[in-house]
């Protein structure tokens, strides 16, 4: 039938795409297509091949029953020349029918013990003194990620050193909410898992290549769900070593825009945010310390430019409607001086 | 076997003069299962027409990145009622409505148990339908726009707690389900009072036709898994106006328990959903290839292990929530088994096409349609037990996609096949059978293009529930195509709404049996009587008619 | 002969069953989750003469309508009016209990996890309680009039709804007097 090809052949095709790893990749060299087929890291590689392992079993029974359906419709039909009469009435048959349910038992066993197996070894986290511990916390609409052992304190972008599968360097993850459910997702990483208030949860990545690996919330949260994206940065462990370094810096005191700090501390600016060094430890938004090292601002939304920062600072709903951080209100001077404060912060 | 005339004339004499406030009024005081069955099921189609235009909106919005067809809240609140509605006024009302209309006929009684309390579930229903629908209007809401709810058709808690949603949008959406939900639990008390003593002589439980053993199924269902919605409605309900902490995570509650008791509702809810559909495919294809259903006892016993197992399923959809892995592992061999007795089904009915003569009318092209979509919603849902794959695939597109094949592929098509199956008993009229393939082959492709290429965002990484995503994800294309399947499933159903109108008009006129069926409501008038049979029939197998047509070899030794 | 009657009631008690034990099963999950007090252990006393009085009508109703099966319409007619004293003592308990609570300790629904839980199934209960006192002072007036001689079968039907009460009422003592406390 038409429809069978149809399916048959746009089926081929997607097979084809999901299978070619990285689709596209932008200019600052972060891969942009997270196909859960394009996998970096070993959880994400162990669900690949439970995947790959499941369309197997899937794709037989899809082919072997379609095909009967296909069979019987035309096999059949009612010919032209019908003489008009009954065809013989079959009730049943106890033997055909108990196989066609032994049978899928016994196929549901084996999936089921494989996908047993899956589930214990992927959520069975590997006890590596090495392993760089991260914690996320999920708000609405932008992530805070915070370093506990190295004190650093940042936002939306996860740097993590790349793991070499011979002497594997995982991050381990614990995932909390500061207010809703979110999600964290990074597809070429790992599955997914919630961020729930009020409880912790915990993900572990090794990435293997270093590059850029993008992901967002994947539950929804609220007005500005869409807008709460997240790049994972895997870096050589020399480069995540000197980030880390540069991260963990207070924030620079440069005298060129002392009238912008000045102006930053003095308004309701310190009462959300942080800037490390500074009279600013505000929680409720990102820390800035760093602002200009991030690629992104308003998680992911738009790029990290001087006339992005001025526009955020002035009206942020402009960007991102119904962000949290409400419209400044500065007169174009103040907002000058406030951008060129948060452009130093690098 | 029956009186066609006086009853016909009488009601096409009558229907020429009658004042237009004499009918209304007629339809408005009904406990007439058969119209409330019709209104039940209009009013549900009223209502997919509303839902779906919600769901064109948000394609037009979603064809490419970065448009700006619909703002972000209004994005939102579209996905809200678009679920909501489709779930809770399209679906339960349409398959409770033809329960409502087949159900006395099929096993020979005069009416449902109560037909007051009948009467009362409709009423409930439309009230709690106008409800939800009046939130469009209604005053605040989520950063203004209307006051319809953005909260998701699973409305997850803590979100949905004032601190984070102030205003009555919420309200809108718990008040009008928990209203329409007593509708719901009212009319399964009825139908399983029905089943139970009003049976015709004859009628054993082994002899009802099928579909009325899902109904049976899922009206047991419902009195099980419908009020445990309802108490957390009600828990809702109480945080938000009075203050209490239920699912309050600052005041150290869990904001999971909502989603445990949710959706301890809400998978055996899609079941309620779809057996029915079951049911449809049972009666029509066994006639459509001229054979009695094969297998019918493990049919039933399908029916009841579905109804049984998919209780014990639920946590499926919380795989990501990190429940930890016996629990994890739990509910994926439940949901494998659940699918079990449910992929049996499929046998059945090819068994039943197997050495048949196959006439492919329209009800019979839906039903055929139905089995590969059918399988194909089966093999993902099969996918998605698979916990580990579930984690990456869960709240992506490749979960709407499976449950649009389930709910649209499965559960729609075999209810356009029910219409065009039922609409001569109901009216006494056939819809047209040219138009209806229009309908069929525009519908099925245009629902093939969105629907089957939508699997694959969702494999890119998508996840649901956004109003816009990134331009360099890679997902432009494939969302583009599955907008494009749109117009086609417009103009599909314009084609048969159009059939409808027409056909009631100027529908060839049907007679008792039009496709020549063997169950007992093709043995009375077409449009029945008030009190459906002159005489109550007795019966001596499943096929009553068959054995009337075929006396040399009736069906009761063989069963 | 009323069989519609009988399924009829009995799928209303299994919807009321399901709808109880969501309360009971938030309220045992809950137990010991409260970030403040009060605690049960420190506001809660056994309900031991409300729980006699409720458990009592039960008894009570079943010799009305043993009378009533008798045809003495009058003997069951006091049999049920004995019956709503008792249901309305037991609901006079739980409000001077709420008020001991409230006034007493600042135990209210929105105090914590143990006020949520506790207001909310106990008063599910209560309003259980409400509805079927208002079924049994109809079944009282009929009886008294003399009608109810002829309705016995309705009678029986609306009294399995008086026991589910009570029956729930056992559930809910033992989850938040014995169990959570």
């Amino acid at each position: 039938m038409l429809g069978m090809a149809w399916r048959l052949l746009l089926f081929a095709t997607t097979m084809t795409v999901l299978t070619t790893p990285n689709a596209t990749a932008g200019g600052n060299g972060v891969v942009q297509t997270p196909s859960i087929f394009a996998p970096a890291s070993t959880p994400a590689f162990a669900i690949r091949e439970l995947a790959l392992i499941v369309f197997g079993i899937t794709g037989v029974i899809f082919v072997v029953v379609a095909g009967l359906t296909v069979y019987a419709l035309m096999r059949f039909r009612r010919r032209r020349d019908d003489d008009g009469r009954e065809p013989p009435q079959v009730y049943g048959s106890r033997q055909i029918e108990l196989a066609w349910t032994v049978v899928p038992i016994l196929i549901v066993v084996v999936l089921f013990l494989v996908t047993a197996r899956y589930i214990f070894a992927i959520e069975r986290r590997p006890h590596l003194p090495e392993a760089l511990e991260v914690t996320i916390v999920g708000h609405q609409w932008w992530w805070e990620i915070r370093y506990p052992k190295l004190g650093i304190v940042t936002a939306n972008e996860l740097h993590v050193p790349v793991s070499d599968p011979a002497h594997p360097t995982p991050t381990f993850i614990t995932l909390q909410s500061a207010d809703v459910i979110h999600s964290f997702w990074i597809p070429q990483l790992a599955g997914k898992m919630d961020v729930i208030p009020n409880k912790t949860n915990r993900i572990w990545i090794d990435p293997q290549k270093p590059g850029g690996y993008v992901g967002q919330c994947a539950e929804y949260c609220g007005l500005q769900h869409a807008g709460m994206l997240l790049i994972v940065a895997v870096q050589s462990k020399e480069d995540f070593a000197k980030w880390a370094a540069q991260q963990q810096t207070p924030a620079r005191h440069d005298a060129e825009v002392q009238a912008g700090r000045e102006l930053f501390s003095s308004l309701s600016c310190i009462n959300c945010h942080a800037v490390r060094g500074t009279s600013a430890n505000g929680v409720f938004g990102p820390d800035l310390t760093h602002l200009m090292s991030r690629w992104t601002i308003g998680a992911g939304v738009i790029q990290n430019t001087p006339e992005n920062i001025r526009s955020w600072i002035d009206d942020p709903a402009s960007l991102k409607p119904g962000a949290l951080m409400p419209a400044m209100k500065l007169s174009r001077d103040d907002l000058d001086k406030v951008t060129a404060y948060l452009l130093a912060l690098r | 076997m029956s009186v066609l005339a006086d009853t016909m004339a009488s009601r096409r004499g009558a229907g020429a003069h009658r004042p237009l406030l004499a009918v209304l009024h007629e339809w408005v005081v009904t406990v007439d299962h058969k119209r409330l069955g019709v209104m039940y099921v209009v009013s549900g189609l009223v209502f997919l027409v509303v839902a779906g235009l919600e769901a064109s909106a948000m394609r037009l919005q979603l064809a490419w990145s970065g448009l700006h067809v619909v703002p972000p809240g209004t994005f939102n609140q579209l996905f809200t009622m678009h679920g909501t509605t489709m779930v809770f006024l399209v679906g339960i009302p349409i398959v409770f409505g033809f329960g409502n209309y087949l159900v006395p006929l099929m096993i020979g009684a005069r009416d449902l148990a109560f037909p007051r309390l009948n009467a009362f579930g409709f009423w409930i229903f439309l009230f709690g339908g106008l409800l939800l629908h009046f939130s469009f209007l209604g005053g605040e809401g989520l950063y203004g726009g209307g006051a319809a709810p953005a909260i998701g058709w699973f409305a997850y808690a803590p979100l949905t707690e004032r601190a984070f949603t102030p205003g009555n949008a919420t309200d809108y959406w718990n008040l009008a389900l928990l209203v329409a939900g007593v509708g719901t639990i009212a009319t399964a008390v009825n139908m399983v009072t029905t089943i139970a003593t009003m049976r015709g002589p004859g009628m054993t439980l082994g002899r009802m036709p099928i579909f009325v053993w899902e109904i049976l199924t899922i009206s047991a269902l419902t009195l099980i898994i419908l009020p445990p919605l309802t108490a957390a409605q009600i828990m809702l309900l109480l945080d938000r106006f009075l203050g209490a902490h239920f699912f309050d995570t600052q005041a150290g509650a869990s904001a999971v328990m909502w989603q445990h008791f949710f959706w301890f509702f809400g998978h055996p809810e899609v079941y309620i959903l779809m057996l029915p559909g079951f049911g449809f495919a049972s009666e029509i294809i066994p006639v459509f290839s001229r054979k009695v259903l094969f297998g019918y006892p493990m049919l039933v016993a399908a029916s009841a292990g579905i109804g049984l197992v998919g209780m014990g399923t639920w946590a499926h959809h919380m795989f990501v929530v990190g429940m930890g892995s016996t629990l994890n592992a739990a509910f994926a061999a439940s949901t494998m088994l659940v699918a079990v007795p449910t992929g049996v089904k499929i046998f059945n009915w090819l068994g039943t096409m197997y050495g048949g003569k196959i006439r492919f009318g329209t009800p019979m092209l839906f039903c055929c349609a139905f089995l590969f979509q059918f399988l194909c919603a089966g093999l993902t849902g099969i996918m998605l037990s698979v916990a580990p794959f579930d984690w990456q695939l869960s709240d992506s597109y490749f979960v709407v996609a499976h449950f649009h094949f389930m709910l649209v592929g499965a559960l729609v098509f075999t209810i356009f096949a029910a219409i065009y199956y039922w609409f001569p008993k109901v009216t006494g009229r056939m819809l047209s059978e040219r138009l209806g393939r229009w309908h069929f082959w525009l519908f099925v492709i245009g629902f093939n293009i969105t629907f089957l290429t939508m699997h694959v965002p969702g494999m890119l990484g998508m996840p649901r529930r956004i109003y816009t995503y990134p331009a360099d994800r890679g997902w432009e294309i494939w969302n583009l195509v599955v907008t494009l399947g749109l117009p086609l499933q417009i103009v599909g159903i314009l084609i048969f709404v159009i059939n409808i109108v027409i056909s009631l008009r100027r529908g060839a006129p049907a007679g008792d049996d039009p496709w020549d069926a063997w169950t007992l409501e093709w043995a009375t008038t077409s449009p029945p009587p008030a009190y459906n049979f002159d005489v109550v029939p007795v019966v001596s197998s499943r096929r009553p008619l068959w054995d009337l047509k075929h006396p040399d070899d009736p069906d009761g030794p063989h069963e | 002969m009323n069989e519609r009657g009988r399924v009829g009631m009995i799928g209303l008690i299994v919807a009321e069953t399901s709808l109880f034990a969501v309360f009971v099963v938030a309220y045992l999950f809950y137990i010991g989750k409260s970030l403040n007090g009060p605690y049960p252990k420190d506001v809660l006393e056994l309900p031991i003469f409300n729980t006699v009085c409720l458990l009592s009508s039960s008894i009570t109703i079943a010799v009305a309508l043993r009378a009533l099966r008798t045809g003495a319409a009058r003997r069951a007619g006091v049999w049920l009016l004995l019956t709503i004293v008792l249901g309305a003592v037991f609901l006079a308990g739980t409000a001077r209990e709420w008020y001991r609570l409230i006034v007493g300790h600042g135990l209210t629904i929105g105090t914590n996890l143990f006020g949520t839980t506790f207001y909310s199934l106990v008063g599910l209960h209560a309003s259980h309680v409400i509805v079927g006192l208002a079924i049994l002072i109809l079944l009282c007036v009929f009886a008294f009039s003399g009608t109810l001689r002829e309705h016995l079968e309705r009678a029986e039907i609306a009294s399995w709804y008086w026991h589910f009460v009570d029956g729930v009422w056992i559930v809910v003592f033992t989850v938040v007097y014995l169990v959570g406390r």
